[in-house]
């Protein structure tokens, strides 16, 4: 095989599968926050009331929040491995586009930290005692509500890698910017139980997600090549 | 190839150059000298459009960097502090990425950049089982990969044996020779068979401290 150019596509597509080598050879930044997630949750009925119906009514509350805070635990191995070794400025300076690269690589992390989360949901929500008919929302509601936290906690990393631990800095800057994904997911949750269709809030989160891939990743590049200035 | 003209930068109020112009052309080899401190390193990142803080203009083949950007990037490579190496990921993984970010594949030629760097047989080893002068190693196999016209090295001698030495000093030779150029930062006395111009930051502070 000799030298042949690969285009965009063939970057982008090596961009992605570098994240999710990276991830996999450090199952630490992949397992921890869904041990994290797994683990906040099921203190919910040891803390408070075990009985079915206290729980089935803080269900989706307790699900959603644990899911952002484990999003935002995930975050920290976004872009701090590739900020040390430099890796982040030959990516800064590469002719390819940011914007792709940048997207490429919170899709690589979401695949293997966000997706987790989602799969493992109806596990929980049963545990919590969430009636059947509520699960689908809530795994389509965390199906696209974490790719929306992955970027909004993405930029967020990005403007705090180059200040060592980042942690709380990191949850006073994304948490305000998440609240809107909780309360459509939580809604759409809470309507599923009422009997009423939750299309029009699934809607909103596909919005809220359309918005995110196509403006955070201009945040994301700003935000970078201000931390590594 | 790049030429600079009233470059000034200066980092907590203190003045690191000021009306610095330079123009480098094509197949030269030009060092930045100055003691620890005196801005080698700022000079090179604002040179390679990672710092922004700077007056003055960047060209690249006569126009600004600015407008030239797409050109600029894929004619420069810059070769940090930092390794720019993954050490969960084995040699030939980073060296394919970098590849890709470059815009081509080529596996043969990885292999070949590695064997030149003493790396044979080391490809699928995670880099966090190599030395740190073989991870330096690898860094320094993108050298013969990268398919950029100028080359800048901030101390790119750093945790070299002898021989690691001696092959970078031919290697950033040949470039000179095909008509490449060299920009390059060490405290190492360079031994190139080609002539090699200076920028001296210590002259430069020395001869504003005298004139203000």
């Amino acid at each position: 095989m000799s030298r042949h150019s690969v285009g965009v596509l063939g970057s982008l597509r090596a961009t992605f599968m570098r994240e999710l080598l990276i991830i996999w050879r450090s199952p630490g930044d992949m397992v921890n926050p869904l041990m994290f997630f797994v683990i906040a949750v099921s203190l919910f009925p040891l803390g408070g009331d075990p009985s079915p119906a206290y729980l089935s009514g803080i269900a989706a509350g307790v699900v959603w929040v644990t899911a952002l805070l484990a999003v935002m635990l995930s975050m920290e191995s976004l872009f701090r491995g590739d900020y040390e070794d430099g890796s982040l400025e030959q990516l800064l300076l590469s002719p390819q586009p940011l914007y792709f690269h940048l997207l490429a690589k919170v899709a690589g992390h979401w695949l293997l930290t966000g997706l987790p989360l989602v799969l493992l949901s109806p596990l929980l929500a049963m545990m919590l005692a969430l009636p059947e008919q509520a699960y689908a929302p809530l795994m389509l509601g965390l199906l696209l509500g974490t790719p929306t936290l992955n970027l909004i906690g993405a930029i967020g990393m990005a403007l705090t890698v180059g200040l060592g631990r980042s942690g709380l800095l990191l949850a006073v800057l994304v948490l305000p910017l998440s609240i809107p994904v909780l309360v459509f997911g939580t809604g759409m949750v809470q309507t599923a139980l009422a009997g009423l269709p939750f299309t029009g809030l699934a809607a909103l989160l596909g919005a809220l997600l359309a918005l995110a891939l196509s403006l955070a990743p201009l945040a994301i590049g700003a935000a970078l090549r201000i931390s590594v200035n | 190839m790049l030429s600079v003209s009233a470059l000034h930068c200066e980092r907590d109020e203190r003045v690191l150059f000021t009306g610095l112009a330079f123009t480098i052309a094509a197949g030269e080899v030009w060092q930045v000298q100055g003691q620890n401190g005196s801005g080698k390193t700022t000079l090179l990142r604002v040179l390679c459009g990672l710092n922004h803080d700077y007056s003055g203009g960047i060209f690249w083949q006569g126009d600004t960097i600015t407008r030239q950007a797409e050109n600029f990037r894929a004619g420069v490579f810059y070769l940090g502090h930092s390794p720019a190496i993954n050490k969960a990921l084995t040699p030939l993984q980073n060296l394919r990425w970098f590849c890709a970010v470059s815009g081509f594949a080529d596996d043969t030629a990885i292999t070949a950049a590695l064997a030149e760097q003493g790396l044979r047989g080391y490809g699928e080893v995670p880099c966090h089982h190599l030395s740190a002068g073989q991870q330096r190693r690898v860094s320094l196999a993108r050298l013969a990969l990268s398919p950029a016209l100028l080359w800048i090295l901030d101390e790119p001698f750093t945790a070299l044996d002898r021989h690691g030495v001696a092959a970078l000093e031919r290697q950033i030779a040949a470039k000179a020779h095909a008509g490449g150029s060299v920009l390059l930062t060490t405290h190492h006395p360079l031994q190139l068979d080609c002539e090699v111009k200076r920028i001296d930051l210590d002259a430069r502070a020395r001869q504003q401290a005298l004139s203000a």
